[in-house]
């Protein structure tokens, strides 16, 4: 397989601040409708991975191509609108407004100022906030104040906020966390769901969670690429029991 | 169209207008004599400022401390111009050049500089009392915050621009007329702005622009450009990776602002009959803010209220006790922010009488049918049943893949 076939492709990754390499020589590649999730203990740099993919965090060196763009030197709205949507680790949402607004900032419309003055809620927007809303079980609450929602809710709307921008690449950072059992496999179940046409990756602790929704899993230590596979497969590999899941 | 309309102005919010506009188009007008409307003029014009701050501090969460600048530009421009006219080669005969300026003459100036020649014009003057100062906010936005320059050591900068500015204007006293300001300004194209009918028409034409500025901050605050603006205030971050050019809408509202700003400083020297740097520096550009907050910064109607009552409550005190009005000022900030962090607008919300408000608009509303939220749900559903039914089969559920995990494990 060519490196252009892949939807994300990492080569040779780095990136150091103040000399301390957070991330080192990292290589992966994503495929088409895959879901793939990233484990590792704390400071492996799986966060730094999906800060420098959307642009928030400046690669020292390394490439990073989604469908054949270079993502390291784009701005992190052109990352948007390329395609790749991010969840942030704490859900990230806008308290003071209500579901339905922060689903309706989220559609990819009216991004320029003019196109936000000129803005009106029409029904297809209204269809698609009611679509996502559905499939992120936040029907009943899209009046209310996102601030009111749980914890769970907030990660759900947070979800659904990238579902409307209908991202080619989704990455989601610990999505499950502050989630009830019943939660995380509702959740399992929405991302298990939402691969249609899109690559989803992921970062978790929860190893229920992760053989729920992984395709393949990527297994990060200290900056690099310790191990990589299936879950049972990893989960076998003696490197990945010493340093993360343990004894 | 009528439903779009209520969308930006909700009824009760219209009622609020109408109320503000009856008492300062009506009321205040049969009761004071033009000594004091004119004061109430002079104070409506930092209401522009104050309206300006709601939607960039209240709704943006930019914190300016420099609306001064602006205020001053705007009416500096005013000014310039009402001083050429003032100074007709008929008029400066007794100066060594006559024609230009007589704080110029003084300076030994001969010439007219050149940034003066437009303000030969009026409509080049309105052009510039608006394009000047938000091009200035223009340049200052792009270079702070396309540079992620923010929060405090955005209002720390602009207030030192604020301070540099004074400085410049009072350092080319040739130029600008220095401390002093530009003064003995007399008729708008041969119309007397010092007479009291003139003083009438003026707070009239001041009314008009306030409450075109205040309906143009109502059609930013309801739409999405305000939505977006408290969604920014929230949560940066989140905003930047939905896909917007965050500093683009922060150089937005900031223009606005200062625009707004703008107009007001024009309109306070057509009212005041002078401009000078204390309306351009540091302390005008603090009480700006106290207006605001006074007002509550996430109210429009909030900041004009804001505005009139410390203003006058600013001129009754320097009355009786001039020397205390800094320290009264310094306690109402402390006092708004501990004892009610969203001004006038936020007790008002609190009273009962709006709560009574609101029961008799129920009992209106109970009378005629309307659809509840429950039902326009049911619509929904029903609508997109169908589509529902596809997205579920397409989607393959848990089992099935864990399943075929297993199997290419095996």
């Amino acid at each position: 397989m060519k490196s252009n076939d892949y939807v994300l492709a990492v080569e040779g990754l780095t990136v150091s601040f103040d000399g301390f390499r957070a991330v080192n020589d990292l290589s992966f590649y994503v495929e088409e409708e895959e879901i793939r999730v990233i484990i590792g203990p704390n400071g492996a740099g799986k966060t730094t991975v999906l800060d420098l993919i959307c642009g928030k965090t400046r690669a020292t060196n390394g490439s990073i191509k989604f469908r054949n763009n270079e993502l390291t030197k784009m701005s992190e709205h052109k990352i948007v609108h390329a395609g790749v949507g991010r969840k942030f680790q704490n859900p990230s949402i806008y308290e003071d407004l209500t579901v339905l607004e922060n689903l309706e900032i989220s559609y990819p419309k009216g991004r320029t100022i003019m196109g936000a003055l000129t803005f009106k809620r029409d029904n297809t927007i209204l269809d698609k906030i009611h679509e996502i809303s559905d499939i992120t079980f936040l029907t009943e609450n899209l009046n209310d104040k996102a601030g009111l929602l749980s914890h769970g809710q907030k990660q759900w709307l947070e979800i659904g906020m990238l579902l409307i921008q209908d991202p080619d690449l989704l990455m989601l950072d610990e999505p499950v966390a502050g989630m009830s059992v019943s939660e995380r496999k509702q959740t399992a179940k929405l991302i298990n769901s939402i691969t249609k046409g899109r690559s989803v990756l992921v970062i978790e602790h929860d190893m229920q969670f992760v053989e729920d929704i992984a395709h393949r899993v990527t297994v990060m230590h200290q900056g690099k690429v310790l191990s990589e596979g299936t879950m049972d497969r990893v989960k076998q590999d003696p490197k990945v029991v010493e340093v993360y899941l343990g004894h | 169209m009528k439903k779009a309309l209520l969308n930006y102005m909700p009824r009760n919010e219209l009622f609020m207008y109408f109320g503000l506009l009856a008492l300062l188009a009506v009321f205040l007008p049969t009761v004071l004599d033009i000594f004091r409307l004119n004061l109430v003029g002079k104070y409506l014009t930092y209401a522009f400022v104050a309206v300006g701050l709601v939607l960039c501090w209240g709704y943006g969460g930019i914190l300016s401390l420099g609306q001064g600048i602006f205020f001053g530009l705007g009416g500096y421009c005013m000014a310039m111009f009402l001083k050429l006219e003032a100074s007709a080669p008929e008029n400066t005969s007794i100066q060594s050049t006559p024609g230009i300026p007589d704080f110029m003459d003084w300076n030994q100036i001969t010439e007219l500089p050149w940034f003066w020649e437009p303000f030969n014009s009026l409509p080049l003057t309105l052009i510039g009392i608006i394009l000047v100062p938000t091009v200035f906010a223009y340049f200052i936005g792009v270079a702070m915050f396309k540079r992620r320059v923010g929060g405090v050591y955005f209002a720390i900068i602009t207030q030192a621009i604020a301070a540099i500015l004074t400085i410049l204007i009072i350092g080319q006293q040739g130029f600008t007329g220095g401390v002093n300001g530009i003064t003995d300004l007399r008729t708008l194209l041969g119309w007397d702005i010092r007479t009291d009918s003139a003083k009438y028409i003026l707070y009239f034409v001041n009314l008009v622009f306030l409450f075109l500025v205040l309906l143009i901050a109502q059609f930013v605050r309801k739409g999405k450009i305000g939505r977006l603006l408290v969604a920014m205030r929230d949560k940066e971050e989140r905003v930047r990776f939905s896909g917007y050019d965050v500093a683009n809408l922060k150089i937005f509202v900031f223009c606005l602002a200062s625009a707004f700003s703008a107009i007001g400083g024009a309109m306070f020297t057509l009212q005041v009959g002078f401009m000078s740097p204390t309306f351009v520096g540091i302390v005008p550009s603090i009480e700006m803010v106290i207006f605001c907050a006074v007002g509550g910064r996430l109210s429009l109607l909030g900041a004009v209220y804001g505005t009139l009552l410390v203003c006058w409550a600013k001129t009754s005190f320097s009355e009786s006790f001039p020397e205390l009005w800094l320290f009264a000022m310094g306690a109402l900030f402390i006092g708004v922010v501990l004892a009610f962090p969203n001004g006038i607008a936020g007790l008002y919300q609190k009273m009962e009488f709006r709560k009574w408000y609101q029961q008799w608009v129920t009992d209106i509303r109970k009378l005629r049918p309307m659809i509840t939220a429950a039902q326009l749900e049911e619509k929904y559903k029903s609508k997109n049943k169908a589509e529902k039914v596809n997205t579920l089969v397409d989607s393959p559920n848990i089992d099935l893949n864990s399943s075929e995990l297993s199997k290419v494990s095996t």
